[in-house]
This record gives C-alpha cells, sequence and structure tokens, in this order.
C-alpha cells in the first residue's frame, strides 16, 4: 500500500453520503472498522432520515455516516470533513455546510442529471458552481458506469451491480488513505457466503475497481497515512453506545447474580438496546417485547418484584408513558434502570437527531414527591460503565434509577479497551432470605436507607406492595399525616445518599481559572475537544463534565467557585444550568445551548469560549 | 408437597377487610381462600409461591387481604405487571385481582396481549358493570342506555362481554361465575389454576352502592340462577332449569333453548360441552348468550391446552441457547466477534 506521495496527517474527518438506500452506513462503518484495526483514534457519528426510504434523490432522504480517524485519541466525529463522498446531486446538497476549506469532494458523475438536479432543488445544472464550490477538490468518477463496468460478466442482475456503487467509493477513500482490504473483505465474505457468494465477489471487485480507478488516474495528488494513535495496551474492538449499554446491564446482572430482564417497546433511537439484549438468551437475558411502552417499564417492575435485575429502554416520548409507573417503582421501592436514549423533542420531534432535552423530565417528569437517581453517559464507550453503574446504584439502593443516553452517543461508536469482568466490582444487593426475629418488615432500611428486597418464591417472606402510600416499616396502606411527611422525607434522603457511594466531581483541566466548562451527557468529546485546545493555547480554562446528575456528585460547590466564570453548555434551552442555579444560587451561570438536533461543533465551542476569556 | 395441607385461614391477612358490608367481593375473597389449599395440593405449589397482583379499583384491594405476596399497582397495569413478575420466575403461581375498569378499560391492551401471549396467568375478573371506587361511572360493560353520573342520560356506548373478548384474543381458558356462587367460583378458579396458560375467570359481582342488582335479573336468588343461568361442565349435556329438562341445541347456525319432549326435540338434540375443542366458534356463542334470550353460561366455558406457554418458552429458548452458544459470561461477550490488540 506503500504510495511515493503519501503525507501523514494527524486527523482525517471524511463522511460518506448518499440516498438512504446507497448503502452508506455500511461503507462509513467498513472504513471506521478498517481504521480502528490499524489502530487509529476514531469516532463516528451517523446521520440518517427518519423515514427508511425518503423519496429518492431529495435533501430529505440523504443518509450521512461521519467517521473522524487519528493519529491520537480522537474525542468527537469531527465538525468539518476534510473528504465528502457524495452519491448523488442531494448528497452535496446537504453537506456542502459541512466541507473543510479546500476538502475534497467525491460525487458520483453519473448522479448529475436533470432529473436528480431537480430532485434536489438546484436550479441550474452546475451543482459545484451554484454551491460555491469552485475552490474546492472535485473529483466527478462516473461511479455508476464505472461499477457496471467493473462487473461485466459477473452475471448479477442490474439492480444488483448498482448496488455495489457504494464499494466504489470505498475503494478510493481506502487508495486515498492507505488502508488494507483484508477487514472489508472478510466482511463481505462472511455476509454474503452463504446465501450470495456472487454478490461478495462483487462487492469485493468493486473496491478493487475503486481504489485502481483512484490510484491509476491521477485525480488526487497525495496519499495520506494516518499513523496509529498511541492507546494503552490491550484488546480492542469497537463499540456503539447502545450496544454498550446492553452489554453493560449483562455485566452488572454478572457481578450481582440477579438475572437479567429487560421489557421494552421499540423505539427510535433507543431499539438496539432492546435487540442486543434479545440476542443475549446465551447470557439467561430475558426479554420482552411489550404492546406498548407503559407495558415495557410494568413488565420491567413485576421482574423486580420478582427478583431479577429490571431494565426497559426508551427514548423521550417512551420515558413520558412510563412516568406513572417510574412513580410505582419509587413507592414500592424497587430497583429498576430505565434507559432514555433522548432525541430531539418535544412530542416525535426529532427521532433520528440527538438532543439532550429530556434532562428535566427526567429529574421531575412525575406527579407527587418523586425524586429518582439521574445518571448520564457521556461518550458511546462508557455507556458500558453507566449502565453497570445505574444498575448497581439500583439494586444496592432500591431505587429506580434513570440513565440519560442520547442518539449522538447511543449511534456513535469508538474503540474501546475491552475491561476485563475482574476489574468490576461485586454488586450487593439488599436481598432478604429469612425472617429476621420479630417477622420481617418490607420497608425496614439499611444505612444506605435502603429496604430489603424479599422477592416472591421466599419462605416465610410473604409481603405485600404497592403504589398507596406505606407504613414506615410494616409497608402496609397508611394514610397517616406523620407517616406520609415521613416516607416523602426518607424517600428523597435514600436518593440523596446515593452521593456517598459515587466518585466526585473531578475537573478537566486546573482547578482555578478564567472560564469553568460545564457540561454533562454526550457533549463531552466536543466539549472536551475545545478546552484541550484552548488549553493547549495557554488560556486558563477547564471543564467540569457531569455523568451523575442527581445526586450530583460531592465537589461541585468547590470546582464552581475556583473561576471567574462558568458557562453551562447543553444541547437544549438550559435545563442543567437551572438546575444548578437552584442547588447553587451564589454562582451566576453563562450558557451556551443548541437545539438543532445535532452535536455541538468543536468550532462553535472555542469561538463561544474565546468570547468569554 | 409438604405433609403440611393449608387451610383457608392460611390466605388470610391481618388487614381489616374494607369492601362496603353486602359487596359481591367479600364472596370473591372467600372463594379465593376456599380454593388456594386445595390448588396448593393439586398443583404441589408451597405457599411462598403464591403471588397476587392487581390494579387499581375496589377489586384491587383484593391483594391486601390475602397472606401471600401481593403487589397493589397501578391503574390497568396488572396484566403487564404480572406477566414480568411470570416471566422472571414461571415457578411461581401468579393471580391477577382486577377489574371490568382496570383491565378492560385502561388496561384492555394488557390484557388481550396477556391473553395472547398465554402468558400462564390466572386472572379473576370482578365484572360489576361500575366504576365503584371513584362512587360510580359507567365502566366498558355498563349496559347500554346505563344512566351513570358521568351518563346522566344513559350510555350511548356498548359494552364489552369479556368472554368474547378473551376468547376472540385466542384466550385458551375463559370461566364465568357469580360472586354468590362459591363454590362454583371456587372450581372455575381451581380449574383455572391447573390451565397451563392464561386463565380468566369472570365473576359476576354486585356492587350494591353504585350498581345494585345488576345482575339481578338472573342471578337475584338460587332460583332464578337455576332458571336463568347454565352451568357448563365438560362432557355433560348442555341442560339448566329446575326440572333440567331445559337444553342449548345448535340449529340454523345458532344456539337454541329447546325443552326437553317438547317440539320433537330429545336429549341426544342437546349439544354436549366440549371445552377442549380449539375452534373458538361454539364457545364465543356460549360465552355471548345474553339473558332474556338465552340462559347466561357458568363454569369453564373454555379449556383449551396449548404449549406455547409465554412463560415457559421464554424459558425453554434461554436454556437452549444458553446450550449451543459459546458465550458462557461476560467476558466471552466483549470479546467475540471483531477485536484487535494494541502490544
Amino acid at each position: 500500500m506503500n504510495n511515493a506521495n503519501s503525507l501523514d496527517l494527524q486527523d482525517v474527518v471524511i463522511r460518506f453520503s448518499g440516498d438512504s438506500g446507497d448503502g452508506m452506513q455500511l461503507t462509513g462503518t467498513l472504513f471506521s472498522d478498517t481504521s480502528a484495526l490499524l489502530g487509529n483514534g476514531i469516532s463516528t457519528f451517523p446521520d440518517y432520515p427518519a423515514e427508511i426510504r425518503a423519496p429518492q434523490g431529495t435533501v430529505a432522504g440523504v443518509s450521512g455516516f461521519q467517521v473522524h480517524i487519528g493519529s491520537r485519541r480522537v474525542n468527537n466525529p469531527g465538525d468539518y470533513c476534510d473528504v465528502l463522498v457524495a452519491m448523488n446531486p442531494a448528497a452535496l446538497k446537504a453537506n456542502s455546510k459541512w466541507l473543510k476549506p479546500g476538502a475534497t469532494v467525491i460525487i458520483d458523475g453519473d448522479s448529475i442529471t436533470e432529473e436528480h438536479l431537480r430532485r434536489a432543488g438546484f436550479e441550474t445544472t452546475d451543482p459545484i458552481a451554484e454551491l460555491g464550490l469552485e475552490d474546492y477538490n472535485i473529483v466527478v468518477p462516473d461511479i455508476t458506469t464505472l461499477t457496471r463496468a467493473a462487473l461485466e460478466g459477473s452475471g448479477l442482475d442490474n439492480k444488483s451491480t448498482v448496488k455495489c456503487k457504494n464499494m466504489f467509493a470505498l475503494g478510493i477513500c481506502f487508495y486515498l488513505y492507505n488502508r488494507p482490504f483484508d477487514h472489508a473483505r472478510a466482511y463481505l465474505d462472511s455476509k454474503f457466503a452463504k446465501k450470495n457468494p456472487a454478490v461478495a465477489e462483487a462487492n469485493k471487485r468493486v473496491i478493487d475497481a475503486g481504489y485502481d480507478y483512484a490510484a491509476n488516474t491521477h485525480q488526487f495528488a497525495n496519499t495520506y497515512t494516518v499513523a496509529p494513535a498511541p492507546l494503552a495496551k490491550g484488546v480492542y474492538r469497537s463499540i456503539s453506545g447502545n450496544v454498550a449499554t446492553a452489554w453493560g446491564f449483562c455485566a452488572a446482572s454478572e457481578k450481582s447474580g440477579r438475572p437479567l430482564f429487560c421489557g421494552s417497546y421499540p423505539i427510535t433511537p433507543a431499539t438496539v438496546i432492546l435487540e442486543e439484549l434479545a440476542k443475549r438468551r446465551d447470557l439467561g437475558v430475558k426479554t420482552v417485547q411489550a404492546e406498548d411502552e407503559i407495558a415495557g417499564i410494568c413488565t420491567a417492575i413485576g421482574a423486580a418484584f420478582a427478583g431479577n435485575l429490571a431494565v426497559t429502554t426508551t427514548s423521550g416520548p417512551g420515558l413520558s408513558l412510563k412516568s406513572e409507573a417510574l412513580g410505582l417503582a419509587v413507592m414500592a421501592e424497587l430497583p429498576l434502570v430505565a434507559v432514555d436514549v433522548q432525541r430531539g423533542g418535544p412530542s416525535t420531534g426529532l427521532p433520528t437527531k440527538t438532543e439532550q432535552s429530556d434532562l428535566q423530565q427526567a429529574l421531575y417528569g412525575r406527579n407527587g414527591e418523586c425524586p429518582m437517581v439521574v445518571l448520564a453517559a457521556s461518550s458511546p464507550s462508557d455507556c458500558f460503565h453507566y449502565a453497570f453503574e445505574a444498575a448497581r446504584i439500583a439494586m444496592e439502593h432500591m431505587t429506580p434509577v434513570i440513565l440519560l443516553t442520547d442518539g449522538f452517543i447511543a449511534n456513535g461508536s469508538e474503540p474501546w479497551r475491552i475491561p476485563s469482568m475482574s476489574e468490576y466490582p461485586e454488586i450487593h444487593p439488599p436481598v432478604v432470605d429469612e425472617a429476621p426475629e420479630g417477622g420481617y418488615m418490607p420497608y425496614a432500611r439499611n444505612e444506605k436507607l435502603a429496604r430489603g428486597w424479599a422477592f416472591p418464591g421466599k419462605v416465610g417472606l410473604e409481603h405485600r406492595v404497592g403504589g398507596l402510600e406505606k407504613h414506615s416499616l410494616r409497608g402496609c396502606i397508611s394514610h397517616d399525616p406523620a407517616n406520609h411527611q415521613l416516607m416523602v422525607d426518607t424517600r428523597a434522603a435514600k436518593v440523596a445518599r446515593v452521593a456517598d457511594d459515587i466518585p466526585e466531581l473531578k475537573l478537566f483541566g486546573e482547578t482555578s481559572g478564567d472560564l469553568l466548562v460545564v457540561g454533562w451527557g454526550g457533549t463531552k468529546g466536543h466539549l472536551l475537544s475545545a478546552v484541550e485546545q484552548l488549553q493547549d493555547e495557554g488560556k486558563r480554562i477547564s471543564l467540569a463534565h457531569f455523568n451523575y446528575i442527581n445526586p450530583l456528585p460531592k465537589g461541585v460547590e468547590k470546582a464552581l467557585s475556583g473561576f471567574k466564570r462558568i458557562v453551562v453548555c447543553e444541547l437544549n434551552e438550559g435545563q442543567f444550568a437551572s438546575y444548578l442555579r437552584q442547588q447553587f444560587q451564589q454562582f451566576d451561570y453563562g450558557q451556551y445551548n443548541k437545539c438543532e438536533g445535532q452535536p455541538f461543533t468543536v468550532v462553535e465551542l472555542k469561538e463561544k469560549f474565546n468570547s468569554l476569556l | 408437597m409438604a405433609d403440611y395441607k393449608y387451610t383457608p385461614a392460611d390466605f388470610k391477612s391481618d388487614q381489616e377487610v374494607r369492601w362496603c358490608p353486602g359487596c359481591g367481593d367479600h364472596a370473591i375473597l372467600n372463594a379465593v381462600q376456599r380454593a388456594l389449599p386445595e390448588i396448593a395440593d393439586a398443583t404441589d405449589t408451597p405457599h411462598n409461591k403464591f403471588t397476587f397482583i392487581s390494579g387499581i379499583g375496589c377489586s384491587s384491594r383484593f391483594i391486601y387481604y390475602m397472606k401471600t405476596f401481593g403487589f397493589h399497582t397501578i391503574h390497568g397495569r396488572a396484566n403487564a405487571v404480572a406477566t414480568g413478575v411470570k416471566t422472571a420466575n414461571p415457578d411461581l403461581s401468579v393471580w391477577v385481582a382486577t377489574g371490568d375498569g382496570d383491565s378492560l378499560a385502561i388496561g384492555g391492551n394488557h390484557f388481550i396481549h396477556a391473553i395472547r401471549r398465554n402468558v400462564d396467568l390466572n386472572v379473576i375478573l370482578f365484572n360489576n358493570e361500575i366504576y365503584g371506587l371513584t362512587k360510580g361511572q359507567y365502566s366498558p360493560t355498563s349496559k347500554l342506555g346505563k344512566i351513570t353520573k358521568t351518563s346522566p342520560y344513559g350510555t350511548v356506548e356498548k359494552p364489552f362481554n369479556p368472554g368474547e373478548l378473551v376468547i376472540g384474543a385466542k384466550g385458551t381458558f375463559f370461566a364465568r361465575s357469580i360472586d354468590m356462587e362459591v363454590m362454583l367460583t371456587k372450581e372455575c378458579l381451581v380449574a383455572g389454576a391447573k390451565h397451563k396458560g392464561m386463565s380468566v375467570t369472570e365473576v359476576l359481582q354486585n356492587c350494591v352502592i353504585f350498581n345494585d342488582k345488576t345482575h339481578a335479573a338472573f342471578a337475584a336468588d338460587k332460583a332464578t340462577r337455576e332458571e336463568n343461568t347454565i352451568t357448563l361442565r365438560h362432557g355433560e349435556k348442555m341442560l339448566f332449569g329446575k326440572a333440567r329438562n331445559r337444553g342449548l341445541v345448535f340449529e340454523n347456525m345458532k344456539l337454541k333453548v329447546v325443552t326437553v319432549g317438547e317440539e320433537g326435540y330429545t336429549l341426544d338434540d342437546v349439544l354436549t360441552h366440549d371445552a377442549h375443542e380449539r375452534d373458538t366458534t361454539l364457545h364465543t356463542m356460549l360465552a355471548a348468550m345474553k339473558y332474556p334470550d338465552y340462559p347466561v353460561a357458568l363454569g369453564v366455558i373454555r379449556c383449551v391446552e396449548d404449549d406455547a406457554v409465554y412463560d415457559r418458552a421464554v424459558e425453554r429458548q434461554v436454556e437452549e441457547v444458553k446450550a449451543a452458544s459459546k458465550i458462557r459470561c461476560v467476558d466471552d461477550l466483549l470479546r467475540s466477534g471483531s477485536t484487535w490488540e494494541i502490544k
């Protein structure tokens, strides 16, 4: 793969885009996995429409997959791209705003037809000029024609032939960035070997054709090499946030000895967690695809009552439907994890786009005084850790926990050093096996204020729980005013006490300075990149990034007091900022907010921070 | 099974029963507490495995009066919670105490889907055709034209017949009783507990306060019930009436009430009840019989064994997949598929 004109790069961002049926997600994934195997730092971001097959050739139907590879750790999938692969004019139009100055654009020349231009909403026959892209490095191979030529005599019908054209684009990118073919070939072999070996052969042949085209036509002045990143030793894999979430629960189940149960209803962008857990019958996982969101959480609550580690997975609208049942879990004091993979809202909103606007729903969206532990994961791979944490806290503290992720980290993926389960702690739920002297009191508590977990089948521990207010020890119905106050206070204190059981807040950077950037959840990669770049420039800026939302970790007040200014950055209109204001009223909180259904860009963050420094 | 024989007292909790005096629920509680010792014996189920789940409504207070594991959940969701309990632990004997509002209105979706899945639950459906706990609004089983607080001019919507709903959803077990018929209720519950798959026993229950005598036309007293209801038993002729000379025949694609010995009908013409018939046609017709055109059908109307019992099927699948998979622990899982090593 050596090329005489190969230049070393630290970072490259490539965006693959085309119609939602063009196979761009696969193309991007193959490029990303190939690079991961080379040892690069990786971060990916799929950006696809809500429709499965939106009208062909329209801007609404464009599906994109961005991959950021680097010779260092990569925190985010990159704002702007060095290479844009556009399989048609609509893809070019949808993505031209994401081009870095001087970027390379590869567009299928066969797609530049009157029909396609019209569908994409171009007014002239020259999309390059119309978008003002004359100064970019535009390459226009006739990808469809070249794919057909490569597959002449292959016996494939026209439809199957044309479907291979995404591999032509992949071949070009393999040439440009000196990537080996092994992984893509092996993938295609395993995917099609049984069903249709001819299709596997064809796809492989088209990768070669794309590579040869790029090598022979001298359209590209140079090729590039991105050296492996200095990552810690170990075995790595690529993992998405949703899969990591599912696996984190499997880990918590193993470490607690409680069987894992997931009751869920399919909803974008959370469905993959249910799909992944459904595969895990091999680890004894039971999944119920319920008839609706409410049944999803209610089956989970039933399973929790019966002694399982119970989870339910959803996105914003589904969390709304689960509100009443979450209250039941609070009242019955049962362990339960509800995952909300946030998307743009309100209502159906933007199902495939990311946002952080369910925070206050998670904190407060229930009737009554109904406190609940809220956690947020901050990268695709740390979803594993926070799913584990959510399950640990739920079981050890006998409380429902909401775990917030978002469409960006749920669908995005990154390399992950695979931990050994021996690195993870045992989980000790307060399971009651036999009645203490004087009889079992369902609401008697331990030092964490957690009640005992005595599930059906345990001899001599028969008891009743429910949604009506409970007597503080016996658990039977009580309408006594003083008892209600006591129980309201106790439920709040139980959640507050979780703060003793989680790590203190640690800042990225110095503990004092000019500007403290505050974030939570899935924005960490972008915030950290922006903050680190400004730190490298000598700015006195630090990042406080939160994964534990309720209760907040210890050390927040101290952290906030070390800086001249504070700016809370979130993909909503200021929900975490309001929460902090309520808890620590002495500070002045600036805000940087965005509700575009897209992650922050490092560029816009730096611009904002510079304006505050 | 232990040597010890349970008695109804073993299933009575220390909580004071707070239903209105004269409420049909008292009789249902009595029937259940009498049925459980027999069920424990017949199905080899120890006391600690009985678990009662309820939703919201007068009927749902039931669980507090049972000295078993109990979970009083939220409105309409008892069947969903119970599905979770039973799937998590198929060894439990899981019961649902629910009403016509709880399971047929707000929880209608969970009710039909639990039936469709054939989860091995035993549902006791208290049907008093009214919302009692909220003090007298019409329910999905209230008769057309019923005057209540929310239908001061009479309802303009037709009721569900729970039996038709259960059998329509391909339920494998449906029985019906009347609150005052304690022994019949017990008989139905025992049959339902022995049945593998979801059993629904509808108990026609009287709400003395808000819907008194709603079933009285055919159920007021023993004599009325004898003439106006028919108790079906598998393998027995469909006969009713004090003289047991009236029966059901199938004619012109319909059920017809005849008197044996009149109009040329003989005992041979009278249908024999086959609760095990998979086809739902006749069971649906029997469940749908309405007074005064027909006697109201009681007893086990449908009891069909089906291998597809949800909770057991999930368990079986877990065992099969476990046996075939190379992934035996989370460490295996994390290292499955494509990985690479950085040395």
